[in-house]
């Protein structure tokens, strides 16, 4: 079976700094990554190319077969909004939408709304008493909450997940953290998350290193 | 310790160049419109002022003889030797064939300083040589360069006389007319104190300022207009300076509250923002004043030209410089910068030392803002309604207008949030409701841009419909009211004699028009005898009347009064006016009258020559051909030897007055155009800063799926819809301001209501111009948004922690 990620020596620099030099990485559908890695190190470099939201200097990205490197702004904005689903570390969510309207939004764009289905996420990740407040009502954890939901509601291929508990205390990110891997695999997504912590990192299927603008294998439970 | 302070602060406008040139064009643009009306009006009045005095010194109290002709040299000399201020002047016409020229002999000596001729006042003028032998002829450059009679003195070029006319020595006059007495004597308004009144000392007669000039009054409404326009344009310049203001302490926050905790005195803050505030003010209120006087003088050619043609004069198409004008234009940037700043520092005082800098407070804040600026609109709402229905003078008709313009503005955001959460609720797709959401959450920051574009399309709406109204009604009425085709005046009876024998039957019908002076309801006024003719049953305008008030006033048994007499003296029809001791008549009907601020009452002619058989009769209306008009017209200059301004053609006056508004056009129009533009420039300047604080609010609709040529294009819908929703909010706010000007400002100031004209195809025109300004103002924020590389995109979504 073709893998749904195809990464081939990816090369990224910000003026004189090389960021990433030659990354490669195949994930398969419903797989789930871990990539660690200093502050600086170009994580979210990465994920950024892999989720089509920035171009690459070389190499290439396939998702699902298609290159990335040979689609315009049009196309890309295709991609994101119909393949995958994104959870950022802070201002996921749309501060003019409600919550329900924030986690139909994606979904909507690309034409696949299913009510049903959002109802079901807002109530499995507990915020179904939400939907109508607007974000700057909601806590941290519970935003959070509504960009996982939202991630989720197109059911897309892959969810690019950046720190998605980087602002959270620990418990409060541990649950959020139980919620995405058990609704990932409930989907059949594939998941790739950045993130510090190495405990976090233990509990997916995959766990990659990135440091001086390369992957290696990270050591487990470290 | 203040120094630091102000270079701490004043630091901030380094990084932030795009601001401190808001602030200032803001301000400078302010103070610029404002100026350049003031600077209009100012050079108009003067202009007035010249011509009336250059063209017959109409306002001074005059004697002629005791028949209207000259007066006998001696009576003049024995009046001077009295002790009685009067001077002499001869005024005549010199032909040769087609060469005409009107010349005014005058006595500089003698002359009082209201009716001395700008010409003279002229520092490069020989004035020996102008009283001595030959003398010296004043006239325009274009007069000089026309055929001239021979036989006249050195020509002098004078800007200020008008065409076909000459001023000269009462000496040189005399010599060239062969006349030695005075036409007439100007009598100064101040005579020494202890004289008996002249009207006892002498047997000439005395003639009061000639008050015919009723279109000059029109130009009263004009520059009323103008004025209000200014005001108005000041406003809007107003609202970009509270805003630039507002945004540059907001943002200086942070700094504050360092500078305070690192032990600096809150009043020295509060002194430095004082100073710093005046200094921008006192820089940009310079350049207004030079932008100012740069439009006056563009407009300036066009305001000459309606004074050319209201007074036949030529009047300087230049402006003159006035440091009264400069220095009050300065002072009310200075107060409107203050008035502006005054929030903002209200506010850093009451700044708390330790609170976070958090701008969603601030949000939250201002939707409370919001309903209580919509509170405060509903009460100065109901303020104007109360102003406008029993206010009764002219100052509650501008206080009026200040609460309706405040409340509308002050209501505008509170609206165009409610339209706006209405119409995000019922569109279906996700980037519909999302445009409408996201449009209702840039409301604070750019209702004060907003708050401006509504005060220039209503400004602009509201003049417009005034000018237009204006022009449909005076020009209608001129048609009523002028319908002979000519109107002559002679010097005396024996005169009238010979022009009824001389018209004989080349006319249609002689239609007298006799008037006298008479206190009517106690006020001063004039009535008028009235041939019963149908050119006066059928076209004279009666805004109410009685089945038979023609039939009434020609038996004598009823009078036609204005509809000045009647709102002054709240007269209605079948109330009783004393005309005279022995006639008390009911009103049977009411007329419009504008352009005239007197009472005026008509009487059957009959009648009236029964009742003043001593008053003149030497004003008639003739009927005649329209196509032997020009012919009767000459034949009566030149073969019956009228003067000039004794025979007026219909056409002409029509022709004048559609020229007067067609300049008004002009200039308002110009002036709307303009204050359009610093309203879409204070839209650029609240886009501008708000782009920088969106960037949250937009990268995750991109990240999800949406180019940024798409957010590009949402934002200048964004705009669009703004402007059209502002539009349609300023509509009904124009036609408020125009009705208003119409019906209460107008009556109180001159005593005549205008009924009001619409004018949807300049809505039209005015939407088009309004998207166009909303587009322009858009499109340097949306392009950088389409350019924006995707890595400032995404920053949002990292760090910051
Ligand atoms: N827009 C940019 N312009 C210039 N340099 C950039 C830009 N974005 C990132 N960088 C640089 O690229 C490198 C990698 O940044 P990246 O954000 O990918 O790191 P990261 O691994 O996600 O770090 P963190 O764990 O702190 O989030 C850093 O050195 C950063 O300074
Ligand atoms: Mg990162």
């Amino acid at each position: 079976m073709d893998s749904l990620l195809v990464i081939e020596n990816l090369t990224k620099a910000y003026g004189p700094i090389d960021v990433l030099k030659g990354v490669s990485l195949t994930l398969d559908a419903g797989q789930t990554l871990a990539l660690t890695g200093e502050s600086g190190s170009g994580k979210s470099t990465l994920l950024h190319l892999i989720g089509a939201l920035d171009q690459p200097d070389g190499g290439s990205v396939m998702l699902d077969g298609v290159d990335l490197a040979g689609l315009d702004d049009t196309g890309r904005a295709r991609i994101r909004r119909d393949r995958i689903g994104l959870v950022f570390q802070q201002f996921n969510l749309i501060p003019s939408l409600t919550v329900s309207s924030n986690i139909a939004f994606q979904a909507r764009l690309s034409g696949r709304h299913d009510p049903e289905h959002c109802a079901m996420l807002a109530r499995r990740l507990g915020i179904d008493a939400l939907v109508t407040r607007y974000p700057e009502e909601l806590s941290g954890g519970q935003q959070q909450r509504v960009a996982i939901a939202r991630a989720l509601a197109n059911r897309p291929a892959l969810i690019l997940a950046d720190e998605p508990t980087g602002n959270l205390d620990e418990a409060t990110g541990d649950a959020v953290l139980d919620l995405l891997l058990d609704l990932v695999r409930e989907t059949g997504a594939a998941l790739m998350m950045v993130t510090h912590s190495t405990r976090l990192a233990a509990r997916l299927d995959r766990r990659l290193h990135l440091s001086r603008g390369s992957l290696t294998a990270a050591a487990q439970g470290a | 310790m203040l120094y630091t302070a102000l270079s701490t602060l004043f630091s901030h406008w380094r990084h932030h160049t795009g601001q401190l040139a808001a602030l200032v064009m803001g301000l400078a643009l302010a103070t610029a419109l404002w100026s350049g009306v003031q600077a209009i009006n100012a050079e108009a009045r003067d202009s007035y002022a010249e011509a009336a005095a250059t063209l017959g010194q109409d306002r001074l109290s005059r004697l002629t003889g005791p028949n209207g002709g000259d007066v006998p040299l001696a009576d003049y000399i024995a009046l001077r030797r009295s002790g009685y201020l009067v001077s002499p002047v001869i005024s005549g016409e010199l032909r040769l064939g087609e060469a005409r020229l009107r010349l005014l002999g005058i006595d500089p000596l003698t002359a009082p300083p209201e009716a001395d001729p700008p010409a003279l006042q002229d520092e490069t003028l020989d004035l020996a040589a102008f009283f001595t032998n030959p003398g010296l002829i004043l006239m325009t450059e274009e007069t000089a360069g026309g055929p001239l009679p021979p036989g006249l003195p050195e020509i002098v070029i004078s800007d200020t006389i008008p065409p076909s006319a000459a001023i000269t020595d009462i000496g040189t006059a005399s010599r060239l007319l062969g006349q030695t007495d005075p036409s007439y004597l100007l009598i100064a308004p101040s005579q020494p104190v202890g004289l008996p009144p002249l009207a006892l000392a002498t047997d000439l007669h005395l003639q009061p300022p000639d008050s015919a000039a009723d279109i000059g009054r029109l130009t009263d409404s004009f520059h009323l207009n103008l004025t209000a326009f200014g005001l108005l344009s000041f406003a809007v310049g107003l609202f970009i300076v509270h805003a630039a203001i507002g945004l540059a302490f907001e943002q200086r926050r942070a700094t504050v509250r360092t500078l305070r905790a690192l032990g600096l005195p809150l009043r020295t803050i509060l002194i430095s923002f004082g100073v710093e505030l005046a200094g921008l003010a006192l820089f940009s209120g310079l350049i207004g004043l030079i932008l100012g006087y740069a439009i006056a003088a563009a407009l300036m050619p066009g305001v000459a030209g309606t004074l050319r043609g209201l007074y036949g004069a030529q009047i300087p198409g230049t402006l003159g410089f006035d440091p009264i004008w400069a220095l009050s234009a300065l002072g009310m940037t200075l107060a409107g910068a203050a008035l502006a700043g005054a929030q903002a520092l209200r506010r850093t005082a009451a700044l708390p030392l330790l609170a976070p800098a958090n701008p969603r407070a601030w949000a939250t804040a201002s939707g409370r803002a919001m309903r209580r600026q919509a509170l405060v609109a509903l009460l100065l709402f109901g303020a104007a309604i109360g102003l406008a229905l029993w206010g009764g003078s002219l100052l509650s008709g501008f206080a009026t207008l200040a609460a309706l313009l405040v409340g509308a503005a002050l209501i505008l955001p509170a609206t165009l949030g409610l339209i706006l959460r209405l119409a995000s609720k019922s569109v279906a797709g996700a980037l519909g409701q999302w445009l409408f959401a996201d449009t209702r959450q840039q409301l604070p920051g750019l209702s004060l841009a907003l708050m401006a574009l509504l005060l220039a399309l209503a400004a602009n709406i509201g003049v417009s419909t005034m000018v237009g109204s204006f022009r449909g009604t005076f020009v209608g009425w001129l048609d009523q009211r002028l319908a002979a085709e000519l109107y002559v005046t002679v010097a005396d009876s024996d005169e009238a004699l010979r022009l009824r024998a001389f018209l004989g039957d080349r006319v249609d019908a002689i239609l007298p028009i006799a008037s006298v002076e008479r206190p009517l309801a106690g006020r001063p006024g004039e009535v008028f005898g009235q041939a019963d003719h149908p050119t006066f049953r059928e076209n004279w305008p009666l805004l109410q009347a009685q089945p038979n008030a023609w039939d009434d006033l020609a038996a004598g048994e009823g009078v036609l009064i204005n509809e000045q007499l009647a709102r002054f003296a709240d007269l209605d029809l079948g109330d009783a006016l004393t005309l005279a001791p022995a006639l008390t008549l009911p009103i049977v009907g009411v007329y419009s009258d504008y352009g005239n601020p007197a009472a005026q009452a008509i009487l059957g002619l009959n009648r009236f020559t029964d009742m003043f058989p001593d008053a003149p009769q030497t004003r008639f209306a003739l009927r005649l051909p329209p196509a032997d008009v020009a012919g009767l017209a000459t034949a009566l200059r030149e073969d019956f030897g009228l003067p000039t301004e004794a025979v007026v053609n219909q056409t002409q006056i029509k022709r004048f007055s559609l020229q007067v508004f067609e300049q008004t056009f002009r200039i308002t129009g110009a002036l709307n155009v303009l204050t359009l533009g610093v309203a879409a420039f204070a839209l650029l300047t609240s886009l501008l800063t708000l782009a920088g604080m969106r960037l949250p609010q937009l990268a995750p609709v991109w990240a999800l799926g949406l180019t940024r040529a798409q957010l590009a294009r949402f934002e200048l819908a964004r705009s669009l819809i703004l402007a059209a929703l502002t539009f349609v909010l300023a509509l009904p706010v124009g036609l408020c301001l125009a009705w208003v000007l119409l019906a209460v400002v107008n009556v109180e100031a001159f005593g005549w209501r205008l009924p009001m004209s619409i004018f949807p195809a300049d809505w039209l025109r005015l939407f088009l111009l309004a998207l166009g300004a909303a587009a322009l103002a858009a499109a340097l924020p949306a392009w950088r948004l389409a350019r924006m590389p995707p890595t400032t995109l995404l920053k949002v979504f990292a760090h910051e922690r």
